[in-house]
């Protein structure tokens, strides 16, 4: 990029990446500053925070099981990435390096079982759950997301191992190793960013879900944090307690901004380690 | 010290027949290099013997042990790999440490590790990243992770075809010297170079299709080739083949002679073998090549000591020197003793 651009080219790039990062950015600032406001400044339209307060931020803390609903969100999306990634990384192997009758085939249903809508599955699932009595605990969300989660990951996963030289594996073998040491010695070190990329992906999707999770729990505690926040209520039905959902949804989105921030390097190295050889 | 001995190998990838019926036995302790173009079977041969593919019939024995079943691990075979596949995240040290630490090695790894770095003098690189070796490098850790587990049969792919030429020559006689210093370690190699083959080898084993040409010392290749295969593969620059009437006098379908065989005749020489039309000279210093038409298939190919008289397009004529070999071969390729000449 030393090539020389006019002003107007430069102007024009950064008025692009302006309006996208605003579009982008916007929902969520108006939210944040929306969670600082009170009473009928919830009603009022401003872009620049005033006034603030944190009322909304106490409200949502002091009732119900929000601290509850919390931790039941942290143990099931954490449940959910270590569970997939086990099954994941194992079954990647076997699909990428362990030759087999039907493998692609294999590799097909697994992709095409992701293309099904959660809706399409959802009575089928219940009955499961149902019939395992795992219903109305979280193990029937990490059940559930853990098969929404697998079909991509096993599809990334399989495809980064492809890449690793078959070389290294074969001098594991002759080093004396079995598929579990190859797997956890010299592969898992080795996939470290595929790993992060799609555990990463795998939490983020459990920590949002709603739909699984309005079914599959009925009571409170047990509840993860969307639904909780879609079930705040106020002091009488007729009244949606915004600020207060504003907040709760600002607090429950700041463990994944960390998260993202924390792991950034690697989901972009995960991202691209694929195109580029290192 | 331990005997290898194929019998009965064959080896087909779904219906295509790669190894067909191959019976050899490679002797305690030999250098033994299969060579062969590309496609010829010989790093599945390798690859057989370390285990990283199972035989569709026949068996392996390393000494009286039968092993065709055993995994790698269990043969105690050690391979060095022709991308050197070093574990990308581990240290030097704990590359060639790896093997040892899976098999509950104790106090005493530092001590094998240490010791097979002093002897590849590699010592000074155990805590870097391979990453930060050089090829040469990398080839030296890769045959010491090799070696520190004081392998039965100890088995090379092609382990120089990554290095630029000079690092291959140096590194070749490194591997010469290795296989003197352990006289008791049985070592198979693998390369398409005939020179590495001649230079590096105790006996060579030629392969073509799957099937083995000729296993010899690199002078009986060298000398008494049994197949037109070998006698073209074998020597550099190749030897020069004639067939119909050139071939006809000597009784024989094809015949071969070594370029270093035959001499430029002097201008009052009274007899040649051939004449012919100089249509090309290569100088390279040590030797000179001419290039001589003589209306066959091929120019023949004359190797001198020093430059020569003619130039390109002159008049040539070509005798053999005293003592040439000339190496006749029936319809099938087979060698059918060399002429007697006069």
């Amino acid at each position: 990029m030393n090539m020389y651009r006019p002003w107007y080219q430069i102007a024009a790039f950064y008025a692009m990446v302006g309006v996208l990062v605003i579009i982008s950015i916007f929902p969520f600032y108006y939210a944040i500053i929306t969670s600082f406001k009170e009473g009928t400044a919830l009603f009022e339209v401003s872009y620049l925070p005033a006034d603030i307060t944190l009322e909304n931020y106490r409200n949502v803390f002091s009732t119900g099981n929000f601290i509850r609903n919390i931790f039941n969100s942290v143990l099931v999306a954490t449940l959910v990435v270590l569970l997939s990634l086990l099954m994941a990384v194992t079954a990647a192997y076997a699909l990428s390096r362990v030759r087999f009758r039907g493998r692609s085939a294999l590799l097909l249903t697994i992709l095409s079982v992701s293309m099904f809508p959660q809706i399409s599955v959802l009575a089928g699932l219940f009955e499961l759950i149902r019939a395992f009595g795992a219903y109305n605990t979280i193990w029937a969300l990490v059940f559930s997301y853990t098969i929404f989660s697998l079909p991509f990951t096993v599809w990334v996963l399989t495809t980064f191992m492809r890449e690793l030289p078959v070389e290294i594996e074969e001098a594991a073998i002759v080093d004396g190793a079995t598929p579990w040491q190859i797997i956890t010695k010299v592969f898992m070190p080795l996939l470290w960013p595929a790993l992060v990329t799609t555990g990463l992906l795998a939490f983020i999707g459990a920590w949002n879900e709603f739909l699984f999770a309005l079914t599959f729990v009925i009571s409170d505690s047990t509840r993860t944090v969307p639904v909780a926040i879609a079930l705040l209520s106020g002091s009488s039905i007729y009244e949606i307690p915004w600020g207060s959902i504003m907040a709760a949804a600002v607090v429950v989105t700041v463990p994944l901004v960390i998260l993202v921030i924390v792991f950034q390097r690697k989901i972009v190295a995960g991202l691209t380690a694929g195109g580029v050889k290192g | 010290m331990t005997q290898v001995r194929l019998s009965g190998i064959q080896k087909d990838f779904g219906k295509t027949p790669c190894i067909k019926n191959l019976n050899l036995e490679i002797k305690s302790g030999e250098f033994m290099v299969f060579v062969g173009p590309s496609g010829c079977g010989k790093s599945t041969m390798l690859r057989l013997i370390a285990g990283l593919e199972q035989v569709t019939a026949g068996t392996i024995h390393f000494d009286e042990e039968q092993v065709e079943r055993l995994s790698p691990s269990n043969r105690k075979i050690a391979m060095v790999f022709q991308s050197y596949a070093l574990y990308p995240h581990m240290k030097v040290f704990e590359n060639i440490a790896f093997g040892l630490k899976l098999a509950g090695g104790g106090d005493e790894v530092k001590d094998k590790v240490m010791e097979v770095a002093r002897m590849l003098q590699i010592e000074e690189l155990l805590e870097r990243l391979p990453k930060q070796l050089s090829g040469g490098q990398r080839q030296r850790v890769a045959i010491g992770r090799a070696l520190v587990r004081e392998p039965r049969v100890f088995l090379l792919d092609e382990p120089l075809s990554n290095l630029d030429a000079s690092l291959r020559v140096e590194t070749r006689l490194e591997i010469a010297k290795l296989h003197h210093k352990l006289k008791e370690t049985t070592m198979v190699y693998v390369t398409h170079d005939q020179i590495e083959a001649m230079t590096l080898a105790d006996r060579i084993c030629v392969l073509r299709d799957g099937i083995i040409e000729q296993v010899g010392t690199p002078a009986e290749l060298y000398e008494k080739p049994e197949t037109l295969f070998v006698a073209r593969f074998i020597g550099s620059p190749t030897m020069n083949t004639l067939g119909g009437e050139h071939a006809a006098k000597f009784d024989a379908k094809t015949i071969g002679i070594r370029p270093e065989d035959l001499e430029v005749a002097p201008a009052d020489a009274t007899s040649s073998s051939w004449e012919g039309k100089v249509i090309h000279i290569e100088n390279i210093g040590s030797d000179v090549y001419v290039y001589a038409d003589i209306k066959a298939e091929h120019p023949l190919l004359l190797r001198q000591g020093k430059m020569v008289g003619q130039k390109i397009g002159d008049d040539v004529r070509i005798m053999r020197q005293p003592g040439a070999t000339v190496h006749r071969f029936d319809a099938d390729g087979k060698s059918i003793g060399p002429a007697q000449t006069d």
